[in-house]
């Protein structure tokens, strides 16, 4: 039986004020796999993984998930689509009028019909997994941007979504905690959630992904297994996978 | 006669300007007709329509109290001023019944709720638009433009004929405590000469128009929130605009409110 993919890129170009982001980007992601990002600052991470989840659409190109278009579909479909997401932010773009438990709690009250009882259950149990269950009534202007990231990544998982796109994990996270984060995110890849992860983090790679592909002035200029990126022939991506430990 | 470099250039640029300006225009109007519509459309969200109303409404009416009672005192006074002059004293609590209910609380309350409610909308917004999160509301499959604009939009628009009636109320009331020291006139026969030449006519329109004036604050201030960038800099600027613009949409829609009033309520005249 063929593999099924959960995301592709076909020849995705994006400009932003005439500057190229994204310059024919084509790539796939394989159902319950997880597939890392990896590039300089400004390379366009972030807007790959924002046009996965709809907030960008390609000026050409299609991008895929779960075989819809993403561009064509009615806001209808596309709120089905997203729902089947989770997105950790870079900055993890928690609600700040919310406490860490409503911001936890905001995909299931607005998606489900579990009852306030399942609904504390769930969020306890997503905060306890990133390690903030007992900063649960505190407001995000009283989190580090570490712990303030793990909400996020909290909130990304609470719908237990078959596609998590993670923007940045281990971003201002120490070692271990960056750790802790990584097995939680191979936990959910072993669960059967599809994972496209950006990172500068190398050993976060090498732990979490089953395929990496390198982004550098909107083109993937390598992909492939982890051993096959270190053992890449390409400067840059020597450079980029033998940084920070990652050799 | 050819133009010179420097003046193509700036011929260049005016034409850039005012395709700029044609784009704001017409990205705006086209907000303004969502959020015209979208109050209709489902999910209605009562809890934040019923939280933002508490926002503007009740911690807004501080504000409109105690300007509504000064106000009331410095148009009683000038109105004193006036009619002393003609021995027609008795008629001040009439006209400036008549000034507040039909113009001076409605545009005052509208301004005030412009500087108060436009602002914090706009500074709001705009924050969350720096932040991303609006952009999270959206990837958690929330239509953010329904949950944000709408559901201020309607609180802006029920908001403000009750504040309205709270300015007059408190503008009649400062009236009849400045012309209580003048003259000790009591409260009963104050309200009853404030009333005397007051009809309905008088009151729902002039009252009514400001629902006009909450749609225009709240749109405004969420189309600049929305349309916020640069950081914090963005998020001052959408807050500032958002008093400023605000105002004069609110200042412009009179001058059109009272000529349709005036064209539905001939008896308003004179």
């Amino acid at each position: 039986m063929a593999e099924s993919v959960a995301i592709v890129f076909d020849r995705v170009s994006k400009a932003f004020d005439g500057r190229t982001v994204l310059n024919a980007v084509s790539l796939d992601v394989r159902t319950g796999t997880a597939f890392c990002l990896l590039g300089r600052s400004g390379t366009g991470k972030s807007v790959t993984l924002r046009h996965i989840v709809g907030l960008e659409m390609p000026d050409s190109g299609r991008v895929l998930v779960d075989g819809e278009d993403v561009a064509v579909l009615s806001r209808r479909d596309l709120s089905r689509v997203r729902k089947r997401m989770g997105f950790l932010f870079q900055n993890a773009a928690l609600f700040d009028s919310l406490s860490v438990r409503e911001n936890v709690a905001f995909p299931l009250r607005r998606h489900t019909d579990l009852g306030e009882q399942a609904i504390m259950s769930r969020v306890r149990e997503k905060l306890a997994a990133v390690g903030l269950e007992r900063d649960i009534d505190k407001m995000p202007s009283e989190l580090s941007g570490g712990m303030r990231k793990r909400v996020g990544l909290a909130r990304a998982m609470v719908l237990n979504p078959s596609i998590l796109l993670v923007d940045e994990p281990s971003a201002g996270l120490d070692p271990i905690t960056t750790r802790e984060i990584d097995e939680l995110l191979v936990a959910q890849k072993e669960s059967g959630t599809t994972l496209v992860v950006v990172t500068h983090n190398i050993p976060s790679a090498r732990l979490v992904a089953d395929n990496i592909a390198m982004l550098h002035e909107g083109r993937i200029v390598e992909r492939g297994t982890v051993d096959e990126m270190a053992a890449s022939d390409n400067p840059l991506v020597r450079a980029f996978m033998q940084s920070e430990g990652g050799g | 006669m050819s133009a010179t470099p420097d003046g193509l250039l700036l011929i260049d640029r005016t034409g850039e300007r005012i395709i700029q300006l044609l784009a704001s225009v017409g990205s705006f109007a086209i907000f303004a007709g969502r959020a015209l519509i979208s109050p209709v459309l489902p999910p209605y969200e009562g809890g934040e329509i019923l939280r933002h109303l508490f926002h503007f409404g009740l911690r807004s009416a501080p504000l409109i109290a105690t300007s509504g009672v000064a106000i009331g005192v410095v148009l009683s006074m000038h109105t004193r001023a006036s009619l002393e002059r003609f021995g027609a004293e008795a008629m001040i609590p009439a006209g400036l019944a008549i000034a507040l209910i039909r113009e001076t609380g409605p545009l005052i309350a509208g301004l005030l709720v412009a500087g108060r409610v436009g602002a914090g909308i706009g500074a709001e917004l705009g924050a969350m638009r720096v932040t991303e999160q609006i952009d999270a509301l959206e990837a958690n499959a929330v239509d953010a433009f329904h949950f944000l604009v709408t559901t201020r939009v309607i609180a802006c628009v029920l908001a403000m004929p009750l504040l309205t009636v709270l300015m007059d109320f408190a503008g009649v009331l400062g009236g009849y405590l400045a012309e209580h020291v003048a003259s000790g006139m009591s409260w009963q026969l104050y309200l009853e000469r404030s009333f005397t030449f007051i009809s309905y006519a008088d009151l729902l329109p002039a009252t009514l128009k400001t629902t006009v004036f909450g749609f225009l604050i709240a749109v405004t201030a969420s189309y600049l929130g929305f349309a916020a960038s640069g950081g914090t800099e963005g998020v001052g600027d959408a807050s500032t605009r958002s008093v400023v613009l605000g105002s004069i949409f609110i200042i412009l829609s009179d001058v059109i409110l009272v000529r349709v009033i005036f064209f539905f309520y001939p008896q308003v005249v004179g």
